[in-house]
């Protein structure tokens, strides 16, 4: 036993000498086995959510058949949260205490992983890929055990600003955002891209509260700000009030509306498909739906990937592609560990992910970080609804850095 | 200017949102003595079957005049099955009841038809808003009908027997049973009336706000205080809360207290109602002797 945890002190180089008597070199790794701890919500409000859930799982079962990571068998522990911070907190001190997992993988929800960055960071125990688009997880210097992966909400809110100071330099900027972190992150974000100029672009900021029945008011009042490009930070109801609502006023902004919110079944169908023309959005991964990708190899090594692997699941849900995109940088950062799957290693190698390729990320959008920027995935390209389908437009753009 | 008359015509729009609801309240009040947490959740609950009718080739009008009995019956079944136990039960019992049907309606109706926003038909045509784009036919086609449930719940409580029978089961069981009122009846029917009501709330109100499970929960809230407002007793003085709030929710939001206030505004409603003239503005103060 002494010997064991003197060997673990030595570190890698000394187990790669002696691989006979590693039995549990690092926490939650034995010479065959790593457990990986994982919260999502399989019920409910946000049960939707629990597909992606399914896609790792069957991520990591193809992963074992292929031989696993460095010679050892993924255990891939999957629990329920139900979408409720307290119940993350108790399922994720499980994992940690009762099961002892090597890391936590891409639990999903703000909220959620808010509770336990805390816990995790203290523990000194990675929290990998957060799947979440807050701003907060890519700051390395507070919770360097955090990382996030999708572009955050400040990042696509930079996008928009960049792209209005081009296309109208005298904008004058009206934003509709939900009274929390989500919405509160697009105003620092445009404030980012717009620097001391905000003062001059911004005509109002309204926000509202996810209480509200309606965001009439609000609507009444950006239009009278007298706007002529309008920001909707909002979650796909509101969303969906804000732009029926615009084209009820006549009022013709160039209207940007937060991504989480572009769903064509439950944004666009029921605002309307005619109210929604013109609204531009922004989009990191490639549409499974759209017949532009139908031949792309990506998009049809992620078909065969579901086919086989997932029969029968749907794939126009775009969560199947958001989990197989993630799994592919898991790919890679194992690719980078090498044989020394150490926590310290694996944070390390997460914070200087090399550039790679997703599959179904845009063309020209590959995941990296530095171990200054906590925040892979930077870049996205603009995307405009013409009554049918979005249609992307223009170059692929990055936000204005960390 | 033109801004602040936009506002009260916006308001006045979602004031008849908060006033359908708010005569659901009263609707049950009136027949129980009861406020009804759920009553939101139920509407939402009907709101789906109409929808699913809809979806399965039902026209409006049809679905429409199913989803109302329908709802009825679940409303007596309630009363049947989970309240009549209850019935002599302290209120908090009661109020903890209706808070699991709230959660009861809320989590089924996720479950069986998904958390997904859905757009609900307009029986009154899409076409052109009118008033320069503040008020969709719709929300003009929707205050109409409140109206008419209005006038109706008016006359049934005051010309009708029925309508005393059960505003005297409601006031005082003991007395109305003695004089040969079946009481439990009249709660059952209450039950269901109110439901019905809720039922047609609900789908005046889903083509606005969009139908899915937590469609009621703001909802509610401002029908509440405009209940309050109006006099929880006074299905007149609910509607007119409903609009007087809806009003006061849009100009405090757009020019006094911001919009992060507006929920506040609401609440505040309720407490000063409550402590100055808790009857509300139309409301009979009732003297009970003890």
């Amino acid at each position: 036993m002494r010997r064991r945890t003197l060997l673990t002190g030595i570190g890698s180089t000394a187990l790669l000498a002696t691989p006979h008597i590693a039995r549990a070199q690092w926490p939650g790794v034995t010479a065959d086995e790593i457990k990986i701890g994982h919260t999502i919500p399989y019920s409910g409000p946000a049960s939707a959510y629990g597909v992606i859930g399914h896609a790792h799982t069957a991520f990591f079962k193809m992963l074992n058949e292929q031989g696993g990571v460095a010679g050892r068998k993924v255990n891939f522990i999957s629990l329920d949260d139900g979408y409720l911070p307290p119940k993350t907190v108790e399922q994720v001190r499980r994992l940690v205490e009762q099961d002892g997992v090597s890391f936590m993988f891409s639990p999903l929800g703000t909220a959620n992983n808010t509770a336990i960055q805390k816990y995790l960071n203290q523990k000194k125990i990675p929290q990998l890929f957060v799947a979440t688009g807050a701003d907060k997880w890519g700051n390395p210097k507070d919770f360097p055990w955090t990382i996030g992966w999708q572009p955050s909400y400040r990042t696509e809110a930079q996008i928009y600003a960049k792209y209005m100071r081009k296309e109208k330099p005298a904008a004058k900027l009206g934003v509709l955002y939900q009274n929390d972190d989500f919405g509160k992150d697009y105003l620092i974000g445009l404030k980012d891209a717009l620097g001391a100029d905000y003062a001059k672009f911004i005509a109002k900021e309204v926000s509202y509260e996810i209480t509200d029945a309606t965001i009439d008011s609000q609507a009444v009042t950006l239009r009278e700000s007298g706007a002529d490009v309008l920001v909707t930070a909002a979650t796909p109801k509101f969303a969906a009030q804000m732009i029926r609502k615009v084209a009820d006023m006549d009022w013709k902004p160039m209207h940007f509306l937060s991504n989480v919110s572009a769903s064509v079944g439950s944004v666009i169908k029921p605002a309307g498909v005619e109210k929604a023309v013109g609204i531009i959005t922004s989009a990191y991964i490639k549409d499974s739906t759209d017949p532009m990708w139908a031949n792309d190899p990506g998009i049809k090594a992620w078909r065969e990937w579901m086919n086989k692997w997932m029969p029968g699941a749907d794939q126009t849900d775009g969560g199947y592609l958001a989990a197989y995109g993630l799994d592919q940088t898991m790919i890679q950062l194992f690719k980078q560990c090498g044989k020394d799957l150490s926590r310290e290693n694996i944070m390390h190698q997460a914070g200087n992910l090399q550039p790679h390729d997703c599959g179904v990320l845009l063309p020209g959008i590959q995941p990296n970080t530095t171990p200054t920027n906590f925040h892979p995935i930077r870049q996205m390209q603009l995307s405009k609804w013409d009554g049918q389908s979005w249609k992307l437009f223009g170059e692929i753009i990055e936000g204005t850095g960390a | 200017m033109d801004g602040f008359i936009h506002q009260i015509v916006s308001g006045i729009a979602s004031g008849g949102i908060y006033a359908s609801v708010a005569l659901a309240l009263v609707m049950i009040y009136q027949a129980t003595h009861h406020v009804n947490f759920a009553q939101g959740e139920m509407a939402m609950f009907s709101t789906y079957i109409a929808l699913t009718l809809i979806q399965a080739g039902v026209p409006y009008w049809a679905a429409f005049c199913i989803t109302v009995p329908v709802s009825f019956v679940i409303g007596a079944l309630i009363q049947r099955v989970v309240m009549e136990p209850l019935a002599k039960a302290p209120v908090l019992a009661s109020v903890g009841v209706f808070i699991g049907l709230l959660l009861t309606f809320n989590s089924v109706a996720g479950w069986i038809f998904t958390y997904t926003l859905k757009p609900f038909p307009s029986p009154f045509g899409e076409g052109k808003p009118l008033f320069g784009g503040f008020v969709s036919r719709h929300e003009l086609g929707s205050t109409a009908v409140t109206l008419v449930v209005l006038l109706s719940i008016w006359a049934f409580f005051r010309f009708t027997k029925l309508g005393l029978a059960m505003r005297a089961a409601a006031y005082n069981p003991v007395s109305s049973r003695l004089v040969g009122v079946p009481v439990n009846k009249m709660l059952a029917l209450g039950w269901g009336l109110a439901a019905s009501i809720g039922a047609i709330a609900g789908m005046m109100v889903a083509p606005v706000i969009f139908l899915d499970p937590n469609m009621m929960a703001g909802v509610l809230l401002y029908a509440f205080a405009g209940a309050l407002l109006g006099g929880i007793t006074n299905p007149l003085g609910a509607v007119v809360g409903g609009f007087i709030v809806g009003i006061i929710e849009n100009l405090g939001g757009a020019y006094v207290v911001g919009t992060e206030l507006k929920l506040t505004t609401a609440l505040f409603i309720i407490v000063v109602v409550l402590t100055v003239k808790p009857a509300g503005l139309f409301g009979k103060t009732l003297v009970s002797r003890v």
